[in-house]
C-alpha cells in the first residue's frame, strides 16, 4: 500500500497541479507541498522498513492483463528503499529549485515534475517486467518536454537525441522482455525465472547501458546535462541514470546468471573504460556542467564494475555509490545553477574567484567537489572502496584502473573548485555579485547533511540494502567470493 | 407466392438504423428549411450512429453462438457486431467533428454520405459470403469517392475524389476477380462453405485468393497498396479522412481477418506469409515517407499506412491471440485518429489554410486542452506507455511471438523507433519553439470559435486513448468473446 501511496502521491499532485488554475506562486507552493508529502511518506516508513528480511516490504499487486500475465505488482527491497529515498528528496529539492528559479509556464512546468518522481518511484518500485517498462518509458515524457521547453539554447537538439538513444534502448528492451515473458508465461520478476538466450540479455543489457550510459552509449550525455534545466539535470544524473542501476541489479543479474558469466569480462572493461574515459573528458571540460556531466559518466562506470563483479562488497558498495552520487551530481548541478544565474554563464573562462566574499557559496562548492574526489572518510570514498574491493576479486586488473580513476577523480575535482573559486575574478563574475541566500541553502545544505551523515555512517546503507546483507546469494550471482583482497 | 427466406432483423439492424439516419437526412436536405438543417442533419446522425452502437451492443451479448444468416449471406456473430460498435462510436465522434465546419452546400448529403457509408461498413463486417462482401465494399466506398470529393470549392478536394475513385475501382476489381476465380474453383460463395469445397488445391483458386487479399489491401491502404493514402488523405475534408482512417481500417481489416480464417484455413501457410510480406512492406514504406512529410495530413496519412503494418502482423499471427491483440489495438487506434484528426480539423479551421508541422507551432500553449490531447493521441500512435497504443503493439508482438515469428517482433520494434522521429516531430511543433519560451505566439484570424461538439469528440477521444491502457482488461475480455465467433484451430 505505502509503494503504491509513493508512486500515486506525485502523480496525483501533478494532476492537481495541472487541473487547478492558479497562479504561478500558489501552483509552486502545491508542487513543493506534493514533493514533501512525499519524503515524509518515505522519511515516515524507515521505522517499519525490515531491511534484513527477505521478504518484499510494502509489496501491492493486482491483476492487470490477465491473457499476457500482466500485473500491478510493487514492492522494495532495501536497495529499492533506498533508490526511492533519492528519487523523493532529489526530487523535493529540483522543485524546490524550480520554485526559486520562477520557471515560465508553472502549471505545465511543476505537473511535470511531480510525474517525472511519480514515474522514477514506479521505475525503482515495479516487480512486473511490464510494469517496468511502463514507467521506464513514462518518465522519458517529461524528460522530453521539461528539457526541449525549459532547457538552454541547444535544448530541442539535446532532448531529441536523448529520447532517441534513450528510446532505441528500450525498445530492443521491450522485445527482449515480450521474448522473455511470453516464454516463460508471465511476467512477475518473482516467478519468471531465470534465462540463458543472450540476446535476451543483451537486449536488457543495451538499454541499461545507454541509460547509464557506458562508453559506447554516451553520446546523448553531454548535451543533455549541460542544456536541460540545471534541476532537471539533477535528476537526470542524479536518479534517471539510477534506473540503470536498478535494472542490472534487479533483472540483469538474478535473471541472466549464465550471460552475466559468459559476458562479466566484457561488461566490466566496458565498465573501467567509461571511467578512464569520462574521469579524462571531465578534466578538459571548458564549463562546470561538462565537468559533472562527465564525471557523473566516470561514476557510473564505476558503479557498474561494481554490480558486475556481482559479489557481496561489489555489490554493497554499487548501492550506496548510487546513493552518494545521485545526491552529490544532483547537488553539484542545483549549485551550478545557482552559479550560472549569478554570471549569466558556466564556462570555466568566465568563472573564478568566486569564493572572495562569498564564504557559504565557497564552503558548499568546496564541501561537495570533496565528496566527488572522494576524500578517505567520505561516503564516497567507502562507495568506491568497496566497489574496488568487489571488483579486485574478479580480476586485480580493474581495481588498479579503478584505483588511478580515482586519481583522475581528484584532478577534475579540484580543477572545477579553482577554477569556480579561485584563480583570478573572472570576467562575469562582478564584484557584488552575492552568496547563496536562504532559499538556494534550504535545496543545498539538506543534500550535504545527508552525504556527511552517510560519512559517518555508510553502513546505514551499505548493510540495509539487501537481506541479510548477503547480496551475491539473494541475487543468484555465481563464483567468487566476496571477500576481496 | 413466392417463398422468401426467413430473415432475422435483429442481426441487420444495426445497419438498417444507420440506413434509416441517412434516409432521414437526406429527406431533410430537401424538406427542412437551410437555416435548420445542419443541425436537423447533425441530430439525425448522432441518433442512427447511437442507435447503431446500441442495437449492435444487444446482438453482441445476444450472439454467444455464431449463425449464418438470411440465406447465409451475412453472419451474425461477436466479431462482427464488435467491430460495428468500434465503427458506430467512430461516427458519433466524426459528426462531432464535422459540426464546427463552416461548410454552405451539400450539408444534408454530407451527413447523409456518412451514415450511408458507415452503414455499408456495418454490412461489410459481418458478411459472410463473397458477394456480400463485394456489395458492401462497393457501398461503403461510392460513399466515400463522394465524401472526398465534397468540397467542390478545392481542387485538392477533387483530385482526392477522382484519385480514390480510380485507384479504389481498381481495387474492387481486382477483389471482385478474385471472388470469381475462387467461386470457379469451388463452385461455393459462402465463407464457410468455401473452406469445406473441394478444389482447393488449385492454382487459379490460391491466385483468387491472392487477389481478394489485394483487393482488401487497398482498402486498409497496406503497401504496396497505398499509393492512394496520402494524396486522398490530404486532399479529402478533414473530418472525412479521420473517418477513414479509423474506420475504414476497422471494418477492412475486421473482414481480412474473418475471409483469411473462415475460408483459407488450409491455406493459411501461404497467406500468413503473403500478410506478414504486406505488414513489413507496410511498416517499412509508411515510417520512411513519414518522416519526410512536413503536412500534418499527409504524415498522419504515412503514419495510418505503418499502423496497417502492425495491424497486419496481428492477422500474421493467425492464432486467438492475434485476433484479439488486432481488436484490441483497433480501440486506442480508432481513438487516437478520430482525435488527432480532430485536432488537425480545428487548427484548419482556425488558420484557414493547410496545417504543416509549422503551422502547428505554439498549438499546444495557446489551447493546451487540443495541445495535450494531441501530443496524447501520438504518443499512443508512437506506443508510448499510460496509452492504448503501448499495450496494443505489446499485444500484437506477443501474439507473434508466440506464433514462433520472433524477426517479426524485431522489426515491429525498429519500426516503431522510427516512427518516433516524427511523432516526436508533432510534440516538438506543439510545444517547443526553437525561437525561445514565451516568443510570441502564431495569431491568425483572432481568437478561435469554441467549437464545443470539436472539444467533447477530443475528450472522448482522449478518455478512450488513455482508459484503454488503465482497463484493458474489459476490453480484452470483449475483443475475446468476438475472436471466439471464428474457428481457429
Amino acid at each position: 500500500m505505502l509503494t503504491t501511496l509513493l508512486i500515486a502521491v506525485p502523480l496525483a499532485g501533478a494532476l492537481l497541479v495541472w487541473i487547478l488554475p492558479l497562479q504561478r506562486e500558489s501552483t509552486a507552493w502545491l508542487a513543493l507541498l506534493a514533493a514533501l508529502a512525499e519524503v515524509g511518506l518515505w522519511l515516515g516508513s524507515i521505522r517499519n522498513f525490515e531491511f534484513g528480511s527477505d521478504a518484499q516490504q510494502y509489496s501491492a499487486s493486482r491483476e492487470w492483463f490477465d491473457q499476457l500475465g500482466i500485473s500491478y505488482a510493487v514492492g522494495l527491497y532495501g536497495f529499492q528503499y533506498w533508490l526511492v529515498g533519492l528519487t523523493v528528496v532529489v526530487g523535493a529539492c529540483a522543485i524546490g529549485y524550480g520554485a526559486w528559479a520562477e520557471r515560465e509556464r508553472a502549471r505545465a512546468y511543476f505537473g511535470l515534475m511531480l510525474f517525472l518522481v511519480g514515474a522514477l518511484v514506479g521505475v525503482f518500485a515495479a516487480q512486473d517486467l511490464i510494469l517496468f517498462y511502463v514507467f521506464f518509458e513514462a518518465m522519458l515524457i517529461p524528460i522530453y518536454v521539461l528539457v526541449g521547453v525549459w532547457g538552454g539554447p541547444g535544448r530541442v537538439k539535446a532532448t531529441v537525441t536523448f529520447v532517441i538513444y534513450t528510446m532505441a534502448g528500450s525498445l530492443l528492451m521491450l522485445a527482449a522482455i515480450v521474448a522473455f515473458g511470453i516464454s516463460q508465461g508471465t511476467f512477475l520478476l518473482a516467478d519468471i525465472g531465470t534465462s540463458s538466450n543472450d540476446w535476451i540479455f543483451f537486449g536488457f543489457l543495451v538499454a541499461f547501458a545507454v541509460k547509464a550510459p557506458l562508453l559506447p552509449f554516451h553520446g546523448w550525455l553531454r548535451a543533455a546535462y549541460t542544456e536541460a534545466p540545471p534541476e532537471v539535470a539533477a535528476i537526470l544524473s542524479g536518479v534517471v541514470s539510477k534506473a540503470a542501476v536498478f535494472g542490472l541489479v534487479w533483472i540483469v543479474l538474478p535473471h541472466f546468471p549464465q550471460p552475466v558469466d559468459d559476458f562479466r569480462d566484457l561488461v566490466l572493461v566496458l565498465a573501467a573504460a567509461t571511467l578512464v574515459y569520462g574521469s579524462v573528458l571531465a578534466f578538459r571540460q571548458p564549463d562546470a556542467r561538462g565537468v559533472i556531466a562527465y564525471s557523473s559518466m566516470a561514476q557510473m562506470g564505476l558503479i557498474v564494475l561494481g554490480i558486475f563483479a556481482s559479489n557481496d562488497l561489489g555489490l554493497d558498495g554499487a548501492v550506496l555509490h548510487s546513493v552518494n552520487h545521485g545526491v552529490v551530481s544532483a547537488a553539484l548541478f542545483l549549485v551550478c545553477g545557482m552559479i550560472e544565474t549569478r554570471a549569466g554563464t558556466g564556462e570555466f573562462a568566465g568563472l573564478g574567484g568566486m569564493a572572495k566574499g562569498r564564504p557559504i557559496l565557497a564552503t558548499m562548492v568546496m564541501a561537495l567537489g570533496m565528496f566527488t574526489l572522494a576524500v578517505p572518510g567520505s561516503t564516497n570514498f567507502a562507495g568506491e572502496f568497496s566497489i574496488l574491493a568487489g571488483v579486485f576479486a574478479r580480476g586485480w586488473g580493474y581495481a588498479a584502473v579503478g584505483a588511478a580513476a580515482i586519481v583522475l577523480a581528484a584532478l577534475y575535482a579540484l580543477r572545477f573548485i579553482s577554477a569556480v573559486l579561485h584563480e583570478r575574478r573572472g570576467s562575469a563574475v562582478r564584484e557584488e555579485t552575492g552568496d547563496l541566500v536562504g532559499g538556494e541553502l534550504t535545496l543545498v545544505v539538506p543534500l550535504v547533511a545527508i552525504l556527511a551523515a552517510l560519512s559517518v555512517w555508510p553502513a546505514a546503507v551499505s548493510e540495509r540494502s539487501f537481506p541479510a546483507d548477503q547480496p551475491a546469494a539473494f541475487l543468484g550471482a555465481q563464483g567468487a567470493e566476496g571477500t576481496g583482497p | 407466392m413466392i417463398s422468401r427466406p426467413p430473415v432475422d432483423w435483429l442481426a441487420l439492424s444495426p445497419t438498417l438504423a444507420l440506413l434509416a439516419a441517412s434516409a432521414v437526412t437526406l429527406l431533410g436536405a430537401v424538406i427542412v428549411p437551410r437555416a435548420h438543417r445542419r443541425v436537423f442533419s447533425v441530430v439525425v446522425s448522432l441518433a442512427g450512429f447511437t442507435t447503431t452502437a446500441v442495437l449492435a451492443g444487444i446482438v453482441f451479448d445476444r450472439s454467444e453462438t455464431p449463425s449464418a444468416v438470411v440465406v447465409q449471406s451475412m453472419v451474425r456473430d461477436r466479431l462482427g457486431t464488435f467491430a460495428a460498435v468500434i465503427i458506430a462510436i467512430v461516427g458519433l465522434g466524426i459528426v462531432l467533428v464535422s459540426v464546427g465546419d463552416r461548410r454552405r452546400d451539400h450539408v444534408g448529403e454530407y451527413y447523409a454520405l456518412l451514415t450511408a457509408s458507415a452503414a455499408g461498413m456495418v454490412f461489410f463486417v459481418s458478411a459472410g459470403n463473397l458477394m456480400t462482401m463485394f456489395l458492401a465494399l462497393e457501398w461503403f466506398s461510392i460513399g466515400l469517392y463522394v465524401l472526398c470529393a465534397l468540397d467542390t470549392h478545392r481542387r485538392e478536394s477533387l483530385e482526392a475524389g477522382l484519385k480514390y475513385l480510380i485507384v479504389g475501382s481498381f481495387g474492387s476489381g481486382i477483389l471482385l476477380f478474385g471472388c470469381a476465380l475462387v467461386y470457379g474453383a469451388t463452385g461455393e460463395l459462402g465463407f464457410s462453405a468455401i473452406q469445406q469445397a473441394t478444389g482447393a488445391d488449385d492454382p487459379l483458386f490460391v491466385a483468387g485468393m491472392a487477389m481478394i487479399l489485394a483487393g482488401l489491401a487497398f482498402k486498409i491502404s497496406a503497401a504496396p497498396f497505398h499509393m492512394w493514402t496520402p494524396d486522398v488523405y490530404q486532399g479529402a475534408p478533414t473530418p472525412v479522412t479521420g473517418f477513414m482512417a479509423a474506420a475504414t481500417k476497422v471494418a477492412a481489416l475486421v473482414l481480412t481477418l474473418r475471409i483469411l480464417v473462415t475460408a483459407f484455413p488450409e491455406q493459411d501457410e501461404i497467406w500468413t506469409i503473403a500478410v506478414a510480406a504486406l505488414a513489413i512492406a507496410s511498416l517499412a514504406i509508411g515510417n520512411f515517407a513519414a518522416i519526410a512529410q512536413r503536412d500534418v495530413k499527409r504524415m498522419l496519412a504515412y503514419s495510418s499506412v505503418s499502423h496497417a503494418g502492425f495491424l497486419l502482423i496481428a492477422i500474421a499471427a493467425n492464432s486467438e491471440a492475434g485476433g484479439e491483440a488486432l481488436l484490441y489495438y483497433l480501440i486506442p487506434y480508432s481513438a487516437a485518429t478520430v482525435g488527432a484528426f480532430a485536432v488537425v480539423a480545428a487548427r484548419e479551421r482556425e488558420l484557414a489554410q493547410p496545417v504543416t508541422l509549422d503551422r502547428l507551432e505554439g498549438l499546444g500553449w495557446e489551447r493546451p486542452f487540443l495541445g495535450v490531447s494531441l501530443w496524447a493521441f501520438v504518443l499512443s500512435m508512437a506506443g508510448f506507455p499510460l496509452t492504448g497504443g503501448f499495450l496494443g503493439k505489446l499485444f500484437v508482438f506477443s501474439a507473434i511471438y508466440e506464433a514462433g515469428w520472433w524477426w517479426l517482433v524485431v522489426i515491429g520494434v525498429l519500426a516503431t523507433a522510427l516512427s518516433l522521429a516524427y511523432y516526436l516531430a508533432i510534440v516538438k511543433s506543439l510545444f517547443m519553439r526553437e525561437s525561445g519560451v514565451g516568443g510570441p505566439v502564431v495569431a491568425a484570424g483572432g481568437s478561435p470559435p469554441r467549437d464545443l461538439p470539436l472539444q467533447v469528440a477530443v475528450g472522448a477521444a482522449l478518455v478512450v486513448t488513455i482508459g484503454s491502457f488503465f482497463f484493458v482488461q474489459p476490453l480484452v475480455d470483449l475483443a475475446q468473446d468476438a475472436v471466439a465467433s471464428l474457428p481457429f484451430t
